[in-house]
């Protein structure tokens, strides 16, 4: 992997150097850090509240301002992230981008889980021919059917137990990756390993097969 | 049939075989990834393999939306 290089072509969408200059503040002492905190929170609350209610069509369950709460609670917990990751700001990107990624990720994750807070989660590895992976269809060719069979097989006996329960979960069912994360005891980043291992070994099945050429 | 040549459903079943980091590195790197794309620079040259992430992580795909739609946001308000 390419070591990160500076990049002048995003001088233009940075704010100009005496705006963003706030945020040094943020390792101060006394009024100026709780200055800087205040300037922080408020922007941290700016990106939980535009992700929340972007992603408000999953939760219609909720009000308003059950909404706003979820908002508060995400920009209160991308805080704690920030101030303890500051050390982590290389000036790579504006610290207003950095930190707004800290609130659409606290965000984003509350939402998903809120929205499959009461859903069931097919867990059992085994039960994987129950949900809707729907195979060939009428219209599809001898080679396509051919296909479609060979990934079945491979996720019948080229994963391991948990390899097939995590894609079975996360495609199949399309269970967000934290709400599986969550329900495993495990996180994002471990699943997402799991799930990028079994789809290696479900290509190397189907291709086998030769039905899949490996590029 | 090649990887590319997949119907959407079966992609995201199989994934491609193109080199991708994690999610954890995708956070790390995604802040300036976006302000790459945004300012018309080669973000997939400067940042490779972040791409590829995106295409196979649902998760980590929607929050570059979202850093990418409020950036756009901010730049006209």
């Amino acid at each position: 992997m390419a070591a990160p290089d500076t990049n002048p072509d995003v001088s233009a969408l940075a704010a100009a150097p005496g705006l963003e200059d706030w945020h040094l503040d943020l390792r101060a002492q006394g009024t100026r850090r709780e200055e800087a905190v205040g300037h922080l929170h408020a922007l941290l609350l700016r990106a939980a509240r535009f992700e929340v209610f972007r992603r408000r069509g999953s939760l219609p369950q909720l009000s308003s301002a059950e909404l706003d709460e979820l908002a508060h609670d995400a920009a209160g917990d991308a805080a704690i992230s920030v101030l303890r990751r500051l050390g982590d700001f290389r000036g790579e990107s504006s610290f207003r981008t950095w930190a707004y990624k800290f609130a659409l990720l606290e965000a984003s994750v509350k939402v998903r889980r809120r929205a499959w807070r009461d859903r069931e989660v097919t867990l059992e590895p085994e039960r994987w021919e129950d949900v809707a992976y729907a195979g060939p269809g009428p219209d599809d060719d001898a080679e396509t059917a051919a296909l479609h069979e060979a990934v079945r097989e491979g996720i019948r006996t080229a994963l391991t137990p948990k390899q097939r329960q995590v894609l079975v979960a996360v495609v199949l069912e399309g269970v967000p990756i934290d709400v599986l994360a969550e329900r495993l005891g495990s996180n994002r980043n471990a699943l997402y390993k799991m799930l990028h291992d079994a789809r290696r070994r479900l290509r190397a099945h189907v291709a086998a097969s030769g039905y899949l050429e490996e590029t | 049939m090649t990887g590319r040549d997949l119907d959407p459903a079966l992609l995201r079943l199989l994934g491609t075989d193109e080199p991708e980091i994690d999610c954890d590195e995708c956070f790390a790197k995604l802040d300036r990834y976006v302000e790459l794309e945004l300012a018309g620079a080669p973000a997939d040259t400067h940042i490779p393999g972040l791409r590829a992430h995106l295409v196979g992580c649902p998760a980590c795909a929607e929050e570059h939306e979202s850093l990418r739609a409020l950036l756009e946001l901010d730049s006209v308000s």
